[in-house]
């Protein structure tokens, strides 16, 4: 008994420890937030189109009229890792048989027109999401940021960050589970 | 080359602690006096080596010499030589310096100032002391070289964050260090005790000065740490439960357990696994602090490096010392006997009391720091622990305490009368529910809590007070010789527990009673808080040497009458890019009038300027407090009868009172 | 000239801090209760901020929303509520009581609790010294060692 309660300090700080190695292992990000959305169905949102983009607006039955997958995504003129991801999400709106729609978050309409003229438009719907409100119902941090809803309207997966390179390849790992 | 030379020096204390990790432990148990004391010679080695490799880089840093990575990174020419200098130890790898040549100074004074402890738990002691000196120097040679080269050299660095440029943060970190790694002496102390299989009493007078002086500084550090943030980061608040401040509350909460356990042990010859198992502990925590702060573990604001690599093996480092000593106590300290019986009253019982609070306390500041940790590898979720479970957590476990300290130095050993003691301090409980009364009749809102809270501050400064008073008898003829015979260390407890009421005050004050208010403001502007009226005068461009700034100038005014004109600054430094607050504070005993200015975000703002006044009552109490502390711990410090390997100055004084014969 | 424009181009890039004027709201009482939840709402992506204090521009969007809920008649916890629907209990600083949190909430008392109880049980098995019947002190030898018994304070 007694040797039990002097071997306690050392139990706990050996449980301290598994954890701690759990914490350290492979690529877990601490400051990364899973999202609350997945399995869930696309909460209510209802928003404009960009002006001076020949688009319509997006809302949530919007969304659920469409066929197939879904590819939502957050995007700015402002945002630097937003234009590095979009050849990749043009080519995958063209390529993987999946819908591209956007949100222009914390943008100036005049902005997010031009920047798309730029690069190329790839989606099929774009809400004009000025206050970022339209983030918040779907408890975005920042952008870039996609969303993969399924042909029944639910959200599977959500990719933070730009799609590209490794991250590339994560995205088409998770489409790939959402087909299935 | 200077910088390769100090990197060689830094190899070769490598080699000296090796050398000093083996020798004198195996020497001890040999009995071989000639291995023991060859601590001595490489303990030096170490020492005049790693000071040699410190100087090396803080002068890489004095002269901004940019081929080595280290100073490009966190330096820049234009800042101010004050800033260069500390530059040294903010960051990663010069704090790892800075970290080992603390280690090595220890070691090395303990080598040379312990002089009247018994050689062979010198010599274990100091090859304890060596172990954790090889796993610190081979961490920064593997992974966190401060010496490495760039070339080609870049014109110039990348500048430290302005935030960082400061007087108060410059001291910071030597101060921590010395706490952290002070506390390293007391567990290897300690672990030598265990390896050794016994306590003496004598032992634990060897470890006092050591863990006084740790503590000290520990407390200076952080209450440093809480008065930057109060006057630099433009709200006002001074302790967050942040992740980085919890870990180094933790040390400081065991360590001052620690302090009191090793009294009972040296004069009661009791409490002895305590007294061990909190000198593990507070080093433990410190070691726990630096893993966590550099590895990655937990986000906080003031996370050094985020680095998984690193992080494992600090872990490993970890593993080693923590897991190894807390076994050794596992396996040896159950057959260390305590000697003193003591009654359930007595000043004894009072600091078990003490010890479990304040253990507790700590468990529960540990608990709520790694629990996001622990709940996100069980289940996934990620949640946020944070100052409202803190402070829900720790005000109950320390309410107590705080009466327990009031009584406590009334009661003498073994057997107290608490009949006795408790008839003494009719005067403070009144006086501290007179406060309280006072305190609920003054103020308007704050929690119930806050009134409670003031009135045990002044409970416990009442009583301190008194009980000095009592000692030396203070209104009867001979007082002042009787307060200069009394041993320095008790003067250093009534400091120190006053300073602890004073905490109570002003942290109390502070955030039950604080008043916040933002505005829109051009010059003309009028702004009334607590009584005040601020006018909104002027701002003015000037430059600094790196930076330049926005200077407005506010004049107070209370009932009509001048009081004092605010100089609140918005800074912007072009090399970093980024801007930073400058407050303008008015202190005074009862609160702080607290002002600074920034521009506002949103575009088609209603003015160019936005104005934050802060009232804080009593927070002055706080540093005021931490000062009492430190002087208290610093009193202790020269106690006479702490010096026990101190040298004699002529042969014909008798011996300190703290020299007695290796046994 | 060109200086002065890119300084002020930075002044204004770089965001102010915390609460901003024409988010605050008329009426004091509805104000103090925006400034205490946000207080409590940690800024997502910040390094553990609140967004009471936090210049993150998410941050600012919520301060904003959370008045228009007070405005609207949100209670407290509805507001909280809404955010946690969105951002999870990561953005609650006061950690939910539910089952996965009964650990942390329970725990100071349960530690304790145990600690209590290992230092009871310690100090109850301790050996009794026995009185020893054949050293009796005298009357006055005794009064001399409660006397120093009592008074012995000394650190």
């Amino acid at each position: 008994m007694k040797r039990l309660l002097f071997a306690l300090p050392l139990v706990v700080a050996m449980i301290i420890g598994g954890f701690a190695i759990w914490g350290l292992s492979g690529g877990r990000d601490p400051s990364s937030l899973p999202s609350e959305f997945i399995s869930k169905p696309v909460p209510q949102i209802d928003l404009a189109a960009i002006e001076g983009v020949e688009r319509p607006g997006l809302s949530t039955a919007d969304i659920n009229d469409m066929d197939g997958i879904k590819l939502l995504n957050f995007f700015a003129s402002w945002c630097g890792p937003c234009r590095a991801e979009h050849p990749n999400l043009t080519r995958l709106g063209q390529e993987e048989g999946v819908t591209l729609i956007g949100i222009n978050y914390k943008d100036k309409p005049e902005a997010a027109a031009k920047w798309l003229e730029e690069l190329g438009n790839p989606y099929v719907a774009l809400g004009s999401d000025y206050s970022g409100r339209g983030g918040i119902e779907l408890g975005i941090s920042g952008v870039p940021e996609t969303f993969i809803i399924d042909a029944d309207g639910i959200i599977r997966h959500r990719f933070a960050g730009p799609v590209v390179g490794d991250g590339l390849r994560r995205f088409l790992e998770a489409l790939d589970e959402v087909r299935q | 080359m200077i910088p390769e030379l100090g990197q060689f020096a830094l190899s070769l204390a490598l080699i000296a602690a090796v050398v000093q990790s083996v020798l004198p432990m195996l020497g001890a148990a040999r009995g071989n006096a000639l291995w023991m004391q060859s601590a001595q010679a490489s303990a030096l080695a170490q020492f005049v080596l790693i000071a040699f490799a410190f100087g090396a880089l803080m002068r890489s840093y004095v002269v901004s010499d940019f081929t080595v990575e280290n100073v490009v990174n966190n330096s820049h020419s234009l800042k101010p030589m004050l800033y260069k200098i500390a530059g040294t130890w903010g960051n990663h790898e010069g704090s790892l310096l800075l970290w080992v040549f603390i280690l090595a100074g220890f070691g090395a004074a303990v080598a040379f100032y312990g002089r009247n402890i018994p050689m062979a738990l010198k010599a274990r002691t100091l090859s304890v002391q060596a172990w954790i000196s090889v796993g610190f120097i081979s961490f920064m040679l593997f992974t966190s070289n401060p010496f490495t080269r760039v070339f080609p050299p870049p014109l110039d660095g990348n500048d430290l964050n302005p935030l960082l440029q400061d007087v108060g943060l410059a001291i910071h970190p030597p101060l921590l260090y010395v706490g952290y790694v002070g506390f390293s002496i007391v567990f290897s102390f300690a672990v030598a005790a265990l390896i050794e299989g016994r306590v003496d009493p004598a032992w634990a007078r060897w470890v006092r000065p050591w863990t006084l002086a740790a503590w000290t500084s520990l407390t200076a550090g952080i209450g440093l740490g809480s008065w930057w943030a109060y006057y630099e980061l433009g709200w006002g608040g001074w302790w967050f439960w942040d992740p980085v401040e919890n870990v180094s509350f933790m040390p400081w909460l065991v360590g001052t357990a620690l302090l009191h356990s090793a009294i009972v042990t040296e004069k009661r010859d009791t409490f002895k696994s305590w007294t061990i198992l909190l000198a593990i502990l507070t080093f433990s925590l410190s070691l726990l602090g630096t893993f966590i702060v550099r590895s990655g573990l937990l986000t906080s604001v003031h996370a050094f490096a985020v680095d998984p690599e690193r992080g494992i093996y600090i872990l490993g480092l970890l593993i080693l010392s923590i897991g190894g000593s807390l076994a050794l106590f596992a396996w040896r300290a159950p057959s260390m006997e305590g000697g003193g019986l003591f009654a359930p009253v007595s000043r004894e019982a009072g600091l078990l009391i003490n010890n479990l609070l304040l253990t507790t306390a700590t468990a529960t500041v540990l608990f709520g720091t790694l629990y996001p940790l622990f709940l996100e590898a069980i289940t996934g979720d990620k949640i946020s622990v944070g100052p409202p479970f803190f402070n829900a957590g720790f005000i109950p476990i320390m309410m107590p305490l705080l009466l327990v300290m009031g009584v406590g130095p009334f009661m003498s050993w073994k057997r107290a009368d608490l009949q006795g003691v408790l008839s003494r301090l009719k005067v403070a409980l009144a006086a501290a529910v007179v406060t309280s009364l006072i305190v609920w009749y003054v103020t308007t809102g704050g929690p119930v809590l806050a009134i409670i809270m003031m009135g045990i501050g002044v409970w416990v400064l009442v009583a301190s007070v008194q009980e000095w008073g009592r000692r030396v008898k203070l209104f009867q003829d001979g007082a002042w010789a009787r307060i200069r015979r009394q041993p320095r260390a008790s003067h250093g407890m009534t400091l120190a527990h006053i300073g602890v009421a004073l905490l109570v005050l002003g942290a109390t004050g502070s955030s039950a009673w604080k008043e916040d208010l933002v505005a829109f403001a051009d010059p003309g502007a009028k702004i009334d808080i607590a009584g005040f009226e601020l006018t909104f005068e002027s701002v003015e461009r000037q430059r600094g040497p790196n930076y330049i700034a926005d200077v407005a100038t506010l004049s107070v005014t209370r009932d009509g009458e001048f009081v004092t004109t605010l100089y609140p600054e918005r800074r912007f430094y072009p090399t970093a890019g980024s801007t930073t607050t400058e407050s303008s504070i008015r202190q005074t005993l009862a609160g702080d009038l607290y002002a600074s200015i920034a521009e506002p975000a949103a575009e088609g703002a209603k003015s160019d300027w936005l104005l934050r006044v802060l009232y804080e009552p009593l927070v002055n109490f706080l540093w005021i407090g931490t000062m009492f502390l430190v002087l208290g711990g610093s009193l202790s410090l020269t106690d006479r009868r702490l010096r026990v390997g101190a040298p004699r100055k002529s042969k014909s004084k008798a011996a300190p009172i703290g020299a007695t014969p290796a046994e | 000239m060109i200086r002065a424009a890119a300084l002020a181009l930075a002044l204004l890039a770089s965001p102010a801090w915390a609460v901003e004027p024409d988010e605050i709201l008329d009426d004091p009482v509805l104000e103090e209760r925006a400034r205490a939840i946000s207080a409590n709402v940690r800024c997502v992506v910040c390094q553990n901020e609140p967004i009471d204090s936090s210049d993150a521009g998410v941050a600012r969007d919520l301060r904003i929303l959370i008045r228009e809920r007070l405005v609207a008649g949100d209670s407290d916890q509805e507001i909280f509520d809404f955010l946690v629907v969105r951002y999870g209990d990561f953005v609650l600083f006061k950690p939910p009581f539910k089952p996965s949190t009964y650990a942390l909430w329970f725990g100071p008392f349960i530690i304790l609790f145990i600690g209590g109880a290992a230092v009871a049980v310690s100090l109850a098995r301790r050996p009794r010294a026995p009185v020893k019947n054949d050293l009796q002190l005298s009357a006055e030898e005794e009064a001399d060692l409660a006397k120093l018994m009592k008074e012995d304070t000394s650190l």
